[in-house]
């Protein structure tokens, strides 16, 4: 049995604690804001410039000019406040940001993340606000299944694709594992339920300790 | 007496020449100035450079007017977003430039620009193809990556609430680019829901003091590119 997204998510959540400025990336990532261990307070940044970003309202409470950097509608939890751009990034860049969840391309044993663009010839390149986040987030997490769809593993020795950050990642939660990124790499912190070492070893390119 | 209101969209860019570099503010499409953008496609200043996060979305506002072939080169962090399909058929034609900026570094590049500081060195990018061919420079024991400012010729800015001074308040994430696109244009053009006389803004409240603003105009029923983007409207 294989983590679910949501599964994978909530184990992201534990590991943040009360009263953190998160910034939770597009995707998967925005799932941690539904699994907040009982007892604990998140402030949410988004990158347009919203801190106390609370859930997508209801239809009828929409505001087109209140969005989150998915450009999706959001809400406001009490004590939430606006900002310009640059104010924004100085909280990312400036180290003001506690946690940041992502997804990935590929994660490499050293840290290494790719998550902006697969370098292919045709493709727009488009890199948005990943490479501030890794840049100034104290601490970076991972959330994304452990391979591609074709089964490459997404967790090796070094990345192929073009990167978005040196050595910025701390954790990677998987459908299979939660792994930690020491300094002398690759360490297997837990297995999903009737997930065993072995597999998540033969699907992870590089040493898993 | 100070008033910077102009009577229309039409006459606040009436002088835009040939080759400008022009900030358009707005997040998706919150903030979109779209009755400015509309004007100056009307305009027809042509090889333009515009700086945006986004490079347009459907075919209002900023991507109308990258299809009306007035843009020349777009300055942003990512052009490839959810209902932009004008800005990727013209780029894979070879139609336009494109210069990618990690949105927190086109962010400091305005601010730096309005602040007077022609470059500054940064965290992001480095050791990633953003940064090949960049100086860099070591500041206690960690590599930083040398960034230019970014001055515009104009600005395009919606506000929700501008006086006549050009000081200004926008509406929630409506923000984002706008102050500091303000501060980085040699001339910052303002459409605003309302307009007050100087003095009815709390000065504490004021987010966009106006120095910044040189040009002022009441727009009192701002089309919302969230709207037109539903309704599937295009400009022309």
């Amino acid at each position: 049995m294989s983590w679910t997204p949501d599964e994978m998510a909530a184990r992201a959540a534990l590991d943040i604690p009360n009263g953190a400025y998160v910034n939770l990336g597009i995707g998967m990532p925005e799932r941690v804001a539904d699994f907040v261990p009982e007892g604990r307070t998140f402030v949410y940044h988004s990158e347009n410039g919203l801190l106390g970003m609370g859930p997508e309202p209801a239809e009828t409470e929409r505001d087109p000019d209140l969005i989150n950097a998915g450009k999706k509608p959001v809400s406001l939890n009490p004590g939430a406040s606006f900002f310009h751009h640059a104010d924004s990034f100085a909280m990312i860049r400036g180290g003001h940001i506690d946690y940041c969840v992502l997804g990935a391309m590929q994660v490499a044993q050293n840290g290494d993340l790719a998550n902006w663009s697969t370098g292919a010839e045709d493709a727009i390149p488009a890199v948005g606000g990943a490479m501030d986040l890794v840049a100034g987030v104290k601490t970076i997490y991972i959330v994304t299944r452990h391979t591609t769809k074709d089964g490459e593993p997404k967790l090796v020795e070094t990345c192929t694709y073009p990167l978005t950050g040196l050595g910025v990642v701390k954790r990677i939660y998987t459908d299979l594992a939660v792994v930690a990124v020491l300094e002398n790499g690759f360490k297997l912190v837990e297995t999903a339920p009737g997930v065993a070492a072995d597999e998540v070893r033969k699907k992870t390119a590089a040493p898993l300790a | 007496m100070i008033d910077k209101t102009l009577a229309s969209v039409a006459d606040a860019v009436a002088d835009t020449e040939d080759g400008a570099t022009v900030a358009v503010a707005g997040f998706g499409a919150a903030g979109s100035p779209v009755e400015l953008l509309h004007a100056l496609i009307e305009q027809g200043a042509k090889k333009l450079t515009v700086i945006n996060n986004n490079a347009g979305n459907g075919k209002v506002g900023l991507a109308s007017l990258i299809a009306s072939g007035r843009v020349a080169k777009m300055i942003c962090s990512f052009p490839r977003s959810a209902g932009s399909v004008v800005f990727p058929d013209l780029y894979r034609a070879g139609k336009i430039d494109l210069e990618v900026v990690p949105q927190g570094t086109l962010a400091e590049r305005l601010r730096a620009a309005g602040a007077g500081i022609p470059a500054f060195y940064t965290p992001t990018s480095v050791g990633t193809p953003l940064a090949d061919g960049k100086e860099t420079r070591d500041f206690d024991g960690k590599t930083y990556v040398m960034e230019p400012w970014l001055r515009a010729d104009i600005a395009l800015i919606k506000a929700d609430v501008a006086d006549t001074h050009g000081n200004l308040i926008y509406n929630m994430t409506a923000r984002n680019f706008a102050p500091i696109m303000c501060m980085a244009a040699t001339t910052t053009i303002v459409q605003a829901r309302e307009i007050v006389d100087p003095g009815s803004i709390n000065p504490e409240t004021v987010v966009t003091p106006g120095i910044f603003v040189d040009r002022v105009i009441h727009v009192p029923n701002p089309e919302h590119e969230d709207d037109l983007l539903r309704a599937a409207r295009s400009y022309p």
